[in-house]
């Protein structure tokens, strides 16, 4: 039985089985590679990555504390934000100073943190706008829609499909403002597919959705590994993180500082080391929570009594 | 009081060259804000280029008209590409600042004693428009709008049927939603939010039919042969409208195809436009070039029909009029533009001679307002109108009101 037949997720743990857990460890084959990335804002380093590789195939996981330089490292990878200095390829290609458009059309296409969805276009003009090549987008060619009916309708078909696979297909002539926020994360992650992408990175793509959406944005992430694309996604729920990832790379102060399969990342000193010194507001699971929240009494009855 | 006189006026201003220069003035905004988010403060300028492209040509070079009206729409093309390349890059109030700074240059440019032996100096030029008059296909007379074609059924009469038919669907549309081809818009899902959006959708003559009634039952009653116009004013006036006709169509087919809708994502949000694969900053850039150019034809089409280019006729006020002209009518509709226009000076007019007939028949003390406030006085009313409308509707004549509560960040 060769890699090929088998359920993808299976076929990314195998080729992910071998991969040592340290930092910027190479990877059996990288759709994504890394290096030297650095961005400072002022005196803060933001981002600071030496290595990095994405397995391609995979479901990789970016997790960290909040203000670790996640958004920022999507960011600078996508074209939305320059490195200080750094270079990196996608699929071989050298994205370094490619505008975020064009990062787009090469295939490598992201979501946000904060939605974006565009309020006062229908749902469905928010899908058909992620369509790329589309013909009718030139001035020129706009006046004459023969020109670009066709591929219009082809097009709409397409994100039918998309919508109602997302269950957002009743609401295809709705404003896309009056949906709701967990409604607004499905439509970005669809209408982001509507560009074709092969690499799909998404920053925090569950927060703010209530329990029984996140169940069907976790089986959407699930789907599209088994279509082949690619997944980073930035995640703060441990239980998420563990149910779909095959890989997890935690960031901590703009560096990455472990790497591994998500049920050995929990164990890891430097990651709960990161995570203890970030405040407590992401606790890494619940019995890691309580663990933090019994410290954090007895050291505060310890310094009580100490003051008697 | 003569009201009648008044109405006439009124009616005159809706339909005159004032109307028809700052309907492109505003067709060219609506382009650039209403459909694409750039705050374009310096509308004046286009106009001042476009006209002045043109007068320099044929005054300064002995250039053709026609052959100037090309470097109208050049200098617009040009203009633009000044003002966006390093601005649209920047935050969406960096155009505002260097537009309305940029559109005063311009005007204190041509109005400068230094290049007063191009431009005319603060005197501007005049002498250009010989070529256009020359081919006015009307004979010398008085028009009246009625009766352009006397005898038998005329173009006005196909005027009148055209506009009770389309009455007639939009009252169809109203008590039937849905129920006729293309007539399907974006539902709103009813929400707990807010209580009155049943009401609202329950609604079957808004303001903008009432609107449309009155205008209608006014042509299609009376007609409007009290407003004439000599056979050079119709001239400009049908070339004018014709612009005005056809840059709507133009807007119209390219809003509703996938350039326009690149357009309205980027006004939504610009960065998931980019995150989507499309250049934003070349789309800006042709908005910006778009709206220019038909800004610089309503340029073009005022000192044309004044036979005159004065540089203190480019001020600021002109952008900002233009605006309420659209705001009045309604951002990011077709139509808005173009009956926010003729609303917008009918309304001046209005308010004009009613003052002027209050004082004359002793209503309003002499006193209390002098003849040169009432020039001053107009613009204020119509102010006032303008924020009670922004109170009650305020997405203007033909907005919908759903998408302006949309606008608003949640
Ligand atoms: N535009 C900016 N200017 C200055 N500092 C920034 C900017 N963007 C992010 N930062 C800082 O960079 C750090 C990383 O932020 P971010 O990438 O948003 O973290 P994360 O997504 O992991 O929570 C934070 O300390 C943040 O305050
Ligand atoms: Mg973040």
């Amino acid at each position: 039985m060769s890699v090929a037949d088998r359920p993808a997720a299976a076929s990314a743990v195998e080729a992910l089985g071998g991969v040592d857990r340290r930092p910027g460890v190479p990877k059996p084959d990288p759709i994504l590679t890394v290096d030297g990335v650095h961005r400072r804002f002022g005196g803060l380093t933001a981002v600071n990555v030496d290595h990095l590789e994405v397995q391609r195939g995979s479901i990789t996981a970016l997790i960290g504390p909040n203000g670790a330089g996640k958004t920022t490292f999507f960011n600078l990878l996508t074209g939305f934000d320059k490195p200080d200095s750094g270079i990196w390829t996608f699929d071989g290609e050298d994205m370094a100073g490619m505008p975020a458009h064009k990062v787009a059309r090469t295939g490598m296409v992201r979501t946000f943190q904060l939605t974006k969805s565009l309020a006062r276009l229908s749902v469905m003009e928010n899908m058909k706008l992620g369509a790329t090549g589309q013909r009718g987008e030139g001035f020129g060619r706009a006046l004459l829609p023969p020109l670009w009916l066709g591929q219009e309708r082809a097009n709409e078909a397409r994100a039918l499909e998309l919508l109602t696979r997302f269950k957002l297909d009743t609401k295809r002539d709705d404003f896309a403002g009056t949906l709701s926020g967990g409604q607004r994360k499905l439509l970005e992650m669809a209408r982001a597919l509507m560009v074709q992408p092969r690499l799909v990175m998404l920053d925090e793509p569950m927060a703010g959705v209530n329990p029984a959406l996140t169940q069907s944005l976790l089986g959407h992430v699930k789907g599209l590994r088994e279509e082949g694309m690619t997944v980073v996604f930035v995640e703060h729920d441990m239980d998420v993180v563990y149910d779909i990832s095959d890989w997890v790379v935690v960031m901590a102060e703009g560096r990455i500082i472990a790497e591994g399969p998500p049920a050995a990342i929990g164990a890891n000193q430097e990651v709960i080391d990161a995570y203890l010194g970030a405040h407590h507001d992401a606790p890494l699971t619940f019995e890691e929570e309580e663990r933090q929240l019994a410290e954090d009494h007895a050291r505060a009855r310890a310094e009580g009594e100490g003051r008697t | 009081m003569d009201w009648g006189a008044i109405v006439q006026n009124a009616l005159r201003a809706a339909f005159g060259l004032e109307a028809a220069y700052f309907a492109l003035a505003a067709i060219g905004l609506n382009v650039h804000f209403g459909y694409t988010g750039l705050l374009n403060f310096g509308q004046a300028g286009f106009l001042a280029v476009g006209a002045y492209g043109m007068g320099i040509a044929v005054t300064y070079f002995g250039w053709s008209l026609w052959v100037g009206i090309g470097v109208s729409i050049l200098a617009a093309v040009v203009f633009a590409l000044l003002l966006g390349l390093p601005t649209l890059r920047l935050r969406a109030d960096y155009l505002a600042i260097v537009t309305i700074a940029s559109a005063e240059i311009v005007r204190l440019v041509f109005r400068s004693a230094r290049f007063q032996p191009v431009t005319g100096g603060s005197a501007g030029l005049q002498n250009f428009a010989g070529e256009f008059y020359r081919i006015n296909p009307y004979d010398t007379g008085v028009y009246r709008l009625e009766a352009v074609y006397a005898g038998g059924v005329g173009p006005f009469d196909v005027v009148r049927v055209l506009l009770a038919l389309a009455l007639l669907w939009i009252v169809v549309d109203r008590l039937l939603p849905g129920r006729l081809p293309g007539s399907r818009r974006p539902r709103v899902a009813p929400s707990a939010a807010d209580a009155d959006e049943s009401v609202a959708s329950r609604e079957v003559i808004g303001l903008r039919e009432i609107v449309l009634l009155a205008v209608a039952a006014v042509i299609l009653v009376v007609g409007l042969s009290p407003v004439a116009f000599n056979e050079r004013r119709m001239w400009i006036l049908t070339v004018g409208w014709g612009l005005v006709a056809l840059t709507s169509l133009l807007v119209f087919l390219l809003m509703r195809s996938p350039w326009g809708r690149v357009l309205k994502s980027i006004r939504e949000d610009e960065d998931a436009a980019r995150s989507l694969g499309k250049n934003v900053v070349s789309y800006k850039m042709q908005s910006l070039v778009f709206g220019g150019v038909i800004g610089a034809l309503g340029g073009l089409v005022f000192v044309i029909g004044n036979q005159s280019i004065q540089p203190d006729n480019f001020g600021t006020p002109i952008t900002f009029f233009a605006y309420a002209a659209l705001i009045l009518g309604g951002t990011a509709r077709v139509f808005g533009p173009v009956v926010g226009s003729m609303i917008f000076w009918a309304l001046l007019s209005f308010a004009e001679n009613a003052l002027q007939q209050g004082r004359e028949a002793g209503y309003i003390s002499n006193d209390f307002l002098t003849s040169t406030q009432i020039g001053q006085l107009r613009f204020m009313l119509v102010g006032v109108g303008l924020m009670l409308l922004m109170v009650f509707r305020p997405q203007g004549i033909f907005g919908n009101r759903r998408e302006i509560d949309l606008s608003v960040r949640r």
